[in-house]
């Protein structure tokens, strides 16, 4: 109700509320007898197929007690519970205290679950198939839609089941990389090095994971390469986990391999990010996760 | 005239009825009577039905003992180590004896109401409320505290002389024995109607510790005691207070049957053309002589009626067909030494062209019947067929929607899906997953699969073809998931593969 400046809705809806239902009530009760005349045979004055009517014969008397039932359901539900406005009810009940609860009550129940794992450090721990079972139920939920479900990744989103690691491949960076997400960032370099520089650069990038590549075009390439992209990819273009800058001398291409694409990089730049997850998943989870992240490039637990 | 009752009037009454509405226009006020004042809500008339015995008693109670022991008793069998009868909704498993249903198979929930709704226009086309009159729970259980009511209160002249009694010791004990009796089965049967839900035994170990009665053992949680009170409640109440007015004002079925009923349905009859006109007379007299016909005008048949009725008045729409009325005027007509039947099952044709009994049977095949038949039989004939063939285990393939296509070395294709795999029988199983569709595809990773018992399990799986040959685009491709060591396990699913 925070958005009405005045009372007045508040009030308005509770007086409406209450007042409709004590009318209800009323009108019940001036409706539960009527005036007849004489003693001839009442019908409600529906006909049917020309000539067949119906009795109209009084209902039962408890029936008229299920509809005052509501009433008093209606009003004792009014004091108990929010509907009168802002009203907060007696039982200060609320759906965002119910789910609070609620989690609460989980929590409970699933933590000594959470708590053993927890214990455990994660090159342990990626051994334990019950662990590992939990973790790749966490992972389908809420990594699988950009990495794929079985880690695989996707054009733009790394692949998580090889060694080749952005950020680092230790427990601790894999942690660090869940809870607090990352944002990788590569300056567009086109206008800085014009249309056949880029041209060069690529080809000199090329060679260093040993594509084919014009020999003329790495040579001219190797001095831009040294001023413009060695801050972040390194000398010799061995990337940075520090910066999240990829290793250029593999044959992992985050965004597919080829002359266009990387040229295309150089050009326009990249901006792949992460989310953060602290907020999303317990400490409890996030260690599960990690082992299971850490675990998809170990298979049979190397 | 048909009694006054609020159900739509039948074709016979329509003269009587016409004239009074004829004779009042609107906004006009006959003067020959003034206004009274009339509630429009009446009160019960409390109905005291008289025990009767008879072919028709003996058959509603081996119908209600049939019944309640399979009620009573199927929630404490077992079967496979566990109850044979659960409805698991917690864990969305529904037992059945040997088989064990998934939401999946929720087909058979809607099979199994289309057969029961079938059956019902099928036994009411030929037989009237046969349901209503002996196997409804709302007639067995009134039946069941109907006889406890006798034998702690006395038959009917006893019950109505102690109702009009002031209250004095007697009256309060028997009155606190019968409410005690009536609630002590009402709770065990909310107590057995909620085993089917929740393990029955464990559910009796809760009670017995909830209520003091064992030291030790969980409680009961909060809905399990709510709900075993909701239908021990329910079942005082209907069976114990509110009885025939169930059927008068709440069941549909009392509405809508009318629409079944035709000429040739079995219905309890009153033989007006032998019973009329009807007076008592001493059992030696010659009633051709007095002019009578057969009806010696007891009441029995009003007396023993449960919804309060007088059947001579004709078919009625409060009529449930428990035939109490038969085995009552029987009873009267055997001691007058006067042919049985004077109350029956008969069809308004028989009654009205006077047809024999065989003329009458066979009436029942008509077009109606028949049709009704045909498509109950191919139901129930296709449900059992599918039950026979159905394979214990459910496969679904989700495709990745995010990675839709990936090249990875030697010129090849991967695609990724997620297959849904469920082991619905109740015995670990390995299951061997393959692929096939395209040349040369193959599945990537492990491609074997154990599972427990009664239990589901997500599988990421990469499946790759060459590029060379495939044209762009969506490709038509099958995953095969079969057990090697049971050969009836084994399950096609298909899905895609697409190349870019």
């Amino acid at each position: 109700m925070s958005e009405f400046t005045s009372s007045f809705w508040d009030f308005y809806i509770a007086v409406v509320s209450v007042v409709s239902i004590i009318a209800c009530a009323v009108f019940l009760k001036m409706q539960s007898v009527r005036r007849v005349s004489g003693t001839e045979t009442e019908t409600t004055g529906h006909t049917w197929d020309e000539d067949l009517g119906e009795y109209n014969n009084p209902l039962p008397r408890w029936w008229s007690w299920l509809f005052y039932i509501t009433v008093v359901f209606a009003l004792v539900y009014l004091a108990l519970y929010p509907g009168l406005g802002s009203y907060a009810g007696l039982l200060n009940w609320s759906q965002v205290k119910q789910l609070e609860e609620e989690t609460a009550r989980a929590e409970q129940r699933f933590g000594p679950l959470y708590d053993k794992f927890a214990a455990q450090e994660v090159d342990a721990l990626a051994k334990d198939r019950e662990a590992l079972a939990i973790g790749q139920k966490l992972f389908l939920n809420h990594c699988a839609q950009c990495h794929a479900s079985d880690g695989g990744g996707s054009r733009g989103f790394p692949s998580l089941t090889d060694r080749d690691w952005l950020w680092g491949g230790t427990p601790e960076a894999i942690r660090t990389s869940i809870m607090e997400g990352r944002n990788g960032v590569m300056p567009p370099m086109g206008t800085a090095l014009g249309p056949q520089g880029t041209k060069d650069v690529a080809h000199f990038v090329m060679s260093l994971s040993g594509m084919a590549a014009d020999s003329i075009r790495v040579a001219r390439g190797q001095p831009l390469f040294a001023q413009t992209c060695a801050a972040c990819h390194g000398a010799e273009g061995k990337g940075n986990p520090q910066l999240g800058a990829p290793n250029l001398t593999d044959k992992t291409w985050l965004y597919g391999a080829g002359e266009a694409t990387i040229i295309e990089t150089i050009e326009k730049g990249r901006n792949n990010q992460m989310p953060p997850h602290k907020d999303l998943l317990t400490p409890a989870k996030v260690h599960l996760l990690t082992t299971y992240v850490y675990s998809l490039s170990r298979p049979g637990g190397q | 005239m048909a009694r006054a009752s609020s159900g739509v009037l039948k074709k016979e009454d329509r003269g009587a009825v016409a004239q009074p509405v004829a004779l009042v226009r609107p906004g006009e006020t006959p003067n020959d009577a003034s206004p009274v004042e009339q509630s429009l809500y009446e009160i019960r008339k409390k109905i005291y039905p008289r025990a009767v015995h008879g072919w028709f008693a003996a058959w509603r109670w081996t119908l209600v003992w049939a019944t309640q022991l399979m009620f009573y008793g199927l929630a404490w069998l077992d079967w496979n180590g566990r109850q044979a009868v659960l409805f698991d909704i917690v864990h969305r498993k529904f037992y059945i004896f040997g088989l064990v249903f998934w939401p999946q198979d929720i087909i058979y929930l809607t099979v199994l109401l289309v057969i029961s709704a079938l059956s019902l226009f099928l036994f009411t086309a030929v037989a009237g409320r046969l349901w209503c009159g002996y196997a409804c729970p709302q007639t067995v259980y009134t039946e069941i505290f109907m006889w406890v009511e006798e034998k702690i209160e006395g038959a009917r002249a006893a019950r109505m002389r102690l109702d009009r009694a002031s209250l004095s010791s007697r009256k309060l004990a028997l009155k606190v024995a019968k409410h005690a009796v009536w609630i002590a089965i009402a709770l065990w049967t909310g107590f057995t109607f909620v085993g089917y839900f929740t393990p029955i035994k464990e559910l009796g170990v809760a009670v017995l510790a909830t209520t003091g009665l064992a030291a030790q053992g969980s409680v009961l949680g909060p809905w399990e005691s709510f709900w075993i009170l909701f239908y021990g409640f329910a079942t005082y109440g209907n069976a114990g207070w509110m009885r025939e007015q169930v059927c008068k004002y709440m069941c549909p079925y009392a509405r809508f049957q009318s629409a079944m009923f035709d000429q040739d349905t079995l219905i309890i009859t009153y033989d007006g053309a032998r019973g009329e006109p009807r007076g008592a007379r001493s059992r030696s007299a010659d009633r051709s002589s007095l002019g009578l016909g057969d009806c010696v005008d007891c009441g029995i048949c009003v007396q023993v009626c449960p919804t309060g009725i007088d059947i001579r008045e004709g078919l009625q729409y409060e009529c449930i067909g428990c035939a109490a009325c038969i085995d009552g005027c029987d009873q009267v007509m055997d001691r007058m030494g006067y042919p049985r039947g004077l109350i029956r099952y008969s069809t308004t044709h028989a009654v009205e062209k006077k047809l024999n009994r065989s003329q009458t049977l066979r009436r029942a095949l008509r077009p109606r019947v028949l049709v009704y038949s045909a498509i109950l039989g191919t139901i129930v004939i296709a449900a059992i067929v599918s039950l026979w063939l159905r394979v214990p285990l459910k496969v679904d393939v989700i495709r990745d929607r995010a990675a839709i296509a990936r090249e990875v070395e030697g010129g090849r294709i991967e695609n990724v899906y997620r297959l849904q795999i469920m082991n619905t029988t109740e015995r670990p199983q390995r299951f061997e997953i393959s692929v096939e569709g395209l040349p040369g595809i193959v599945l990537e990773g492990e491609a074997a699969v154990a599972l427990a018992g009664a239990s589901a399990r997500e599988v990421p799986v990469r499946v790759r073809a060459p590029q060379e040959g495939l044209e762009r685009g969506s490709h038509r491709i099958h995953f095969v998931v079969r057990a090697p060591e049971a050969d009836k396990l084994s399950v096609r699913e298909k899905s895609i593969f697409i190349v870019r």
